[in-house]
């Protein structure tokens, strides 16, 4: 599971992530391969079927009335509890699906394995409203053609404690700082700790080619490492408590920890760069609906629609810049987003092979035995 | 019918449910993830997947296993102790020399832990233990200018929450163990001469060693799995395989692997306990 999924999770209840996980994947298990015979196919042209994460979004009440209002077409939801998950569902359903919701690390791998159809972005009135750093990203399409239009994005980079830091610090080596001895918290997560080692070191964060050299800088941090935290909820207990200043965290958290919970939190992106995410809305091969597709993909990323999902319910930031650009100035997420040149700095998450999950798994994993020793 | 086939279908339909539960939730789950540990993917992949030994491999190949290995049983082992120091007089104290209405109050603080959250448990202690923690707090209030007790984060911070999280099994087990011994027996010991030291340690302890072992093995076995308790309070010093094999199914989607690790740390768990047995059985005298 990437960080990002996590963040979302976070942002709708306070689940313990590694409760929720063992659930889903025992479920995900039961649903993706028992269930594939009962999916109901969607009426073609009153109907649009929709695969995403369960309360994120796409299946609020109100949207749906005011979609059907417009259009007159009903929204018909399925759920995944993890992007492995949806990768099988699209494979032992095809055609069941119109509009599927991919992370970025994800939907070139859909796209790949042809489940996914290109998109025509002529249909989609708001796409030239998008954000080209994320509407424009190779992640969301290859060869001329778009197989994703994204949708809302996010970054994990560096919070420290505005008690401890008149200034934000504004170089990813604050981590390795000899001078916070034990003041340092980063996720228990092999592969976020192998993107920023490598962002530290200069190179690809996805796919950095000199292993070694990650594995050097993350022992580095040994001195450093107080503690690995695991969820939002724990951060925020053990930041109150002052068991950290500064640490490797999610931009929706961060903004939650200082907005509901108002804890002293600021948070950079430092100037070697930090990882970004981003949802894209993607449409199934043979889709029963094409064009109510491309109408409830445009719908998703209207601005109306954003702002209420945002000051309704609370969403992550859209990538649709007339969206952000619509939310009330009172909205703390406006300014927060707004660092042009910090989305400038970003690597985004890309597609990993099993290999190199595993690679970095064992990697973080040795790392952290020679934390304990 | 004969009264042996009567008592032959009685003991059928007692007990069939019981095992029809057991073979539906523990055996059948168990025996698919035996199979999966032998695959070269996770189901989840839709290609088809073949027989591998790779993922046991993986467990002698890689540097770091056998040191979180070696830490989970440690760990293990200093917990099951000192719950055993700890829980082993309390069930004595309580069998033996609590009688009537204070013994129901007792037993019910001891289960008290049982009737909240484990994550909850595990969070109090890191309020407790910490820097400026009530402990700290006590102890400067008592002694101005002693040095700061800052445990949260360490290694002995893992056992305190672990040895608090499973002492009520000890308690229990050696509780049913040494109430069930006549008191006569003692009785008997002491008239024949023999001093309190020699009866605790000829007659009681030998009797109520079936209480202890299988206390000791409640308690031994979670937690050589434990991954939770160590990575909060535990903090960079709390690895153990437990926290490797989750990572497999949450990390990497790795479930072959993340199940051959499982069976690894469950042989080990039954070496250890075949090592043991004969020793326990002839220290039990046959018990």
């Amino acid at each position: 599971m990437t960080g990002k999924t996590i963040d979302k999770m976070m942002s709708l209840k306070p689940v313990s992530r590694r409760r929720f996980v063992a659930g889903a994947s025992a479920l995900s298990l039961g649903a993706g391969l028992g269930m594939a015979p009962f999916v109901r196919r969607a009426s073609a042209n009153t109907e649009v079927k929709v695969l995403n994460w369960q309360g994120y979004g796409t299946d609020e009440a109100w949207a749906l009335e005011a979609f059907k209002a417009a259009t007159g077409l009903d929204v018909v939801h399925e759920y995944y509890n993890s992007e492995s998950e949806m990768i099988t569902k699209l494979q032992t359903n095809p055609g069941a699906y119109d509009v599927i919701v991919t992370n970025s690390a994800w939907n070139a791998r859909a796209s790949d394995l042809g489940v996914i159809q290109p998109i025509d972005t002529a249909q989609i009135g708001h796409f030239a409203d998008l954000n080209p750093s994320f509407r424009d990203s190779p992640l969301l399409g290859t060869g001329g053609n778009v197989f994703g239009v994204a949708w809302v994005w996010g970054i994990t980079a560096i919070a420290y404690s505005t008690e401890v830091y008149a200034e934000a610090p504004n170089s990813i080596e604050v981590l390795w700082d000899a001078k916070n001895a034990k003041r340092v918290s980063v996720r228990d997560d092999a592969i976020e700790m192998v993107n920023f080692a490598a962002i530290a070191t200069g190179q690809d964060m996805n796919h950095p080619a000199d292993l070694g050299k990650v594995k050097e800088k993350l022992l580095a941090l040994k001195p450093n490492v107080a503690l690995l935290w695991s969820s939002e909820d724990e951060w925020n207990k053990q930041f109150q408590a002052k068991a950290f200043d500064v640490s490797i965290y999610w931009s929706g958290s961060a903004l939650r920890s200082k907005t509901n919970f108002q804890l002293p939190v600021g948070f950079v992106v430092p100037d070697e760069g930090a990882v970004g995410w981003f949802d894209g809305l993607a449409i199934g091969k043979d889709a029963p609906n094409v064009e109510g597709a491309h109408k409830f993909i445009n719908y998703m990323i209207d601005p109306t629609y954003y702002v209420d999902w945002a000051t309704k319910v609370g969403a992550p930031a859209s990538a649709n810049s007339k969206a952000m650009a619509a939310l009330p100035d009172s909205d703390p997420s406006k300014a927060f987003y707004s660092d042009e040149a910090a989305i400038k700095r970003l690597q985004f998450m890309a597609p990993l092979s099993d290999e190199e999950r595993q690679a970095y798994s064992d990697l973080w994993t040795e790392v952290k035995t020679e934390f304990a020793q | 019918m004969t009264p042996t086939t009567r008592t032959r279908w009685a003991i059928l339909g007692l007990t069939g449910p019981a095992y029809l539960w057991l073979a539906g939730t523990i055996f059948l789950p168990l025996t698919a993830m035996l199979v999966l540990s032998f695959l070269d993917k996770s189901p989840l992949v839709p290609q088809p997947a073949s027989f591998t030994l790779a993922n046991y491999q993986a467990y002698f190949s890689k540097s770091f296993y056998w040191p979180l290995t070696r830490w989970s049983i440690e760990l293990g082992l200093w917990v099951t102790l000192f719950c055993f120091l700890i829980g082993y007089p309390a069930a004595f104290a309580l069998a033996k020399r609590v009688k009537g209405r204070w013994r129901e109050a007792i037993f019910l603080l001891i289960v008290l832990p049982f009737w909240s959250n484990a994550l909850v448990r595990v969070f109090s202690w890191t309020m407790v233990l910490r820097s400026n923690g009530i402990v700290d707090v006590a102890v400067q209030s008592v002694f101005p200018g002693a040095p700061t007790i800052d445990l949260l984060f360490s290694y002995p911070a893992v056992i305190i929450g672990l040895v608090h999280s499973y002492l009520p099994y000890m308690i229990l087990t050696c509780y049913i163990a040494l109430q069930a011994i006549d008191d006569s027996l003692i009785e008997a010991g002491r008239s024949l001469g023999a001093n309190r030291f020699t009866t605790f340690y000829r007659v009681i302890l030998p009797l109520s060693l079936p209480g202890i072992v299988s206390g000791a093995a409640l308690i031994f076995v979670p937690v050589i799995g434990s991954f939770m308790e160590p990575r909060i309070l535990g903090g960079t010093k709390g690895a153990t395989l437990g926290m490797n094999i989750e990572e497999q199914f949450t990390v990497t989607a790795n479930w072959p692997l993340g199940a051959a690790l499982s069976f690894i740390l469950l042989a080990i768990v039954l070496v250890i306990f075949g090592i043991l047995y004969p020793v326990l059985r002839r220290q039990g005298g046959g018990a």
